[in-house]
């Protein structure tokens, strides 16, 4: 090698101008990347916000802020995610017969990897992670988490992974594997490019940033419950979310160690997962799944708390057979370690090792039917008010009963085999994680929107919304049960004209610009209720008639959320709180101990981003500064002894009277 | 509202607040102990495997003798465990836990021995040699 090219390998690892976009799609992708960020500085600059932005969000340590900063990450992304089904439903609704389509193979299959890991990732858990930050200690009683610093550390781990996966559109390409890049595929051999590498860091940085948050979140529920909330007292949102953040803590480790592996093979020549040399790559697809199917009882157990509340809520009714639906939560929580070689029936394993699966799936579905059947117990003779987070309910039964239905079907090993990896398939995980997470994370965000900004959202462009989505939803999946019937698989960017297909592809993308519209009247629902927020503002803090605590607080939550710890002794404390029309004996206002800024949570996700990023493209030197930074401010951190601040008594009382007062709350 | 903008908000001592609820049992020592500890147990296993040159049946022996040594370190000196009074719910935690690992070991064993057997797997030289010849690999 001459001194030039070693120089640049040294300083640069496998970077170079070739690394730039090749297509025009892809150029218009980065611009994109490289453009948003820059408007969205040049509108901070123009507004002297910088300082704002520093100072109330970027080094917050306040869930509620975090939270919001979550949800407005995941919301970004869902938009990406979106942009990419916008090209895979184009491409596959014209690319029959001699029609190319307008996307390379290559091209495709990135932009399809891009789709599932940004969607799942960096959506479907940004989302939940966003309301459970916004809500948990609210619905608990408590003013912050367990470690404040380590869940901010959490966020901006997961803010570090999506920066990453975005990097890839400006610079090299993204995995071209599928979402979970099965070897021997994603070996260096047959994808030689940094896409993998990607694919690997992102989810590292992101899955690290996941199991800090639930330890937090464990530990915050387990120990930091107001007095008197026993267990079997906790609104159905902190069951459920106990349940997913133990799945979390179980499961992620081994998405961890998978991915590591992974890495190995590909950075240092290891034979974990390569055919030569003692691997073997089914190893990986059974490590992914004891991984993976937990996953998606991780994302499902929230959406099913946000439903209890949503439901009991808007039925003016308590929730029907709770104590029903903790132990199908805790059933969920264990039976979900036992299904995940449904994942992979027609690997090979003999007909006992696919018997017991298929077994174990079915009956799984028993606990998540309990819930089913409460909900809508609970909705029976109550006195139903149809706002739109109960519609957000009603589209949620039918679809995710309609998906249910079609992944039991699935369970039966040899209907598996027919099935495998077809759009049947496809329709059904995303009947599951669109009908059920997502639509109740729609449902939460009208729900709790005016506890958190203190304003209602426009209720007629929501209801539209709904209706759009619904409709286009169903046009868009219902024809992919049909197409994995006829034989068509996952990732298919070409197909022969003679098959007939093409009639069902097209509806199927005309369902995706129906659920893109939707997406644009949520767009509009948000300008609009923002433009119209005085109209719409809550001035009671509790605009639903709610139940649980986080209703007894004024809208929006003031930082230190409960100016007194609250009382509880029942379940549904608030509602039977309202009901005695007791509110509460008169309380002496207390000191309160905050937590203060820092913005080293913020440093150790760019260090691990820089780690990452160095990683991916073999710069040595930079991935050991980015290890370094890391490192150091994590001993800098700990050795900070004053990181907390009380607020006086005085203070708070000063502070709860103003909100009083400017709500006109009664209390 | 920021927390900063409040004026009356003012600095607290670490030790005021955290002493009260530090626990007696969780020392430095304990730390370094498991730390070097699963040092030991983990390098042992490596120079084991590469430099052993013992019989393939004694090695899985021994390793899954130090990966279980290993656990058990990190049971007693990470996380506490039997140092502390423990109410039913660590109890169920640690039963949880240890279910759940059951299941992924056992399961993952079954599960890949299943498939070797069904799939009549070649030996790690076969599959190489087949490879090579398949793919200039």
């Amino acid at each position: 090698m001459s001194g030039a090219a070693y120089f640049a390998s040294f300083w640069l690892g496998k970077l170079s101008l070739k690394a730039l976009p090749p297509s025009a799609i892809q150029w218009f992708g980065a611009s994109l990347m490289i453009l948003v960020p820059l408007g969205i500085a040049l509108l901070l600059s123009v507004t002297h916000r910088w300082k704002w932005l520093y100072h109330e969000w970027l080094t917050t340590l306040d869930p509620k802020k975090i939270g919001v900063m979550y949800i407005i990450v995941a919301l970004a992304m869902l938009l990406r995610g979106g942009a990419d089904v916008a090209l895979i439903k184009t491409q596959q609704a014209l690319s029959a017969g001699s029609n190319a389509g307008i996307l390379s193979a290559s091209h495709f299959q990135q932009i399809v990897t891009a789709h599932g890991t940004i969607m799942i990732f960096f959506v479907a858990m940004g989302l939940m992670f966003g309301l459970i930050n916004l809500l948990v200690p609210l619905q608990i009683g408590a003013r912050d988490v367990a470690f404040p610093f380590l869940n901010a550390t959490s966020f901006w781990l997961f803010f570090g992974g999506m920066v990453l996966v975005n990097i890839s559109l400006i610079l090299g390409d993204f995995a071209a594997t599928g979402w979970l890049a099965y070897p021997p595929l994603s070996e260096l051999h047959f994808s030689p490019t940094v896409g993998v590498d990607y694919w690997i860091w992102s989810l590292e940085i992101a899955g690290i940033g996941s199991l800090l948050a639930a330890i937090n979140f464990l530990v915050t529920i387990l120990k930091m419950r107001v007095k008197g909330m026993n267990f079997m007292k906790m609104p159905m949102f902190v069951w459920s979310v106990l349940g997913s953040m133990l799945l979390v803590a179980f499961a992620f480790p081994i998405l961890t160690v998978t991915l590591t592996l992974l890495a190995l093979d590909r950075d240092i020549g290891t034979h974990f997962f390569t055919a030569t040399g003692g691997g073997n790559m089914m190893m990986y697809v059974n490590l992914i799944w004891a991984w993976g199917h937990p996953e998606v009882y991780i994302l499902i157990l929230p959406a099913f708390g946000v439903f209890s509340e949503v439901v009991s809520t808007f039925a003016r009714k308590r929730l029907f057979g709770y104590p029903s639906m903790v132990w199908a939560i805790a059933a969920i929580v264990l039976l979900s370690f036992i299904v995940w070689l449904h994942h992979f029936f027609t690997m090979g394993a003999g007909s006992d090792v696919n018997a017991f699966f298929g077994i174990m799936t079915m009956v799984i579905a028993v606990p998540t039917g309990v819930k089913i059947f409460n909900w809508l117990f609970t909705l029976y003779r109550g006195r139903i008010r149809m706002a739109s987070p109960l519609l957000w309910f009603i589209g949620f039964v039918v679809i995710f009963t309609i998906g249910g239905m079609a992944g039991v079907l699935m369970a039966v090993p040899p209907v598996d085999f027919q099935l495998h990896n077809s759009l049947f398939l496809v329709a059904h995980f995303h009947m599951m994680i669109v009908g059920g997470v997502v639509f109740a994370d729609f449902a939460a965000i009208t729900y709790w929107f005016p506890k958190i900004f203190g304003f209602k959202l426009n209720e007629k462009l929501g209801r539209l919304a709904f209706w759009l989505w619904l409709i286009g939803f169903l046009l868009s999946f219902v024809p992919l049960y049909i197409l994995g019937f006829m034989g068509a698989t996952r990732r298919l960017n070409h197909y022969s004209a003679s098959l007939g297909w093409q009639q069902l592809f097209i509806v199927s993308a005309v369902g995706a610009a129906i659920i893109g519209m939707a997406v644009g009247v949520q767009i509009l629902q948000f300008a609009v209720s923002i433009y119209q927020r005085k109209a719409n503002r809550d001035k009671t803090g509790d605009p639903w008639d709610g139940r649980s605590l986080e209703w007894s607080t004024p809208s929006p939550v003031p930082f230190y959320s409960f100016a007194k710890t609250p009382q509880v002794s029942t379940r549904d404390a608030f509602w039977e709180a309202k009901k005695q029309k007791q509110t509460s004996t008169p309380q002496p206002y207390e000191d309160i101990v905050l937590t203060k800024n820092s913005p080293l949570a913020l440093v150790i996700a760019g260090g691990a981003l820089i780690f990452a990023f160095a990683v991916v493209w073999h710069i040595w030197w930079l991935a050991i500064v980015g290890l370094l930074i890391v490192i150091a401010t994590i001993i800098l951190r700990s050795m900070d002894e004053h990181t907390e601040y009380i607020l006086s008594a005085s203070e708070v009382e000063r502070l709860d009277r103003a909100y009083l007062k400017a709500g006109g709350l009664s209390k | 509202m920021s927390a900063n903008d409040t004026a009356k908000a003012r600095d607290v001592s670490y030790d005021v607040l955290v002493s009260a609820h530090q626990p007696e049992n969780v020392s430095l020592r304990g730390y370094v102990i498991g730390f070097i500890a699963s040092i030991i147990l983990t390098l042992s296993a490596y120079l084991l495997t590469r430099h052993g040159g013992m019989s393939k049946g004694v090695l899985v022996v021994l390793l899954s003798g130090l990966a279980f040594s290993q656990f058990i370190v990190q049971l007693i000196y990470f996380l506490h465990i039997g140092k502390e009074f423990a109410p039913r719910l660590k109890l169920m935690m640690l039963a949880f836990m240890l279910t759940v690992v059951i299941i992924l070991v056992g399961g993952s064993l079954w599960i890949m021995n299943n498939l070797s057997h069904r799939m009549n797997m070649p030996s790690v030289q076969q599959m190489t040699n087949y490879m090579k010849s398949q793919d200039n690999l």
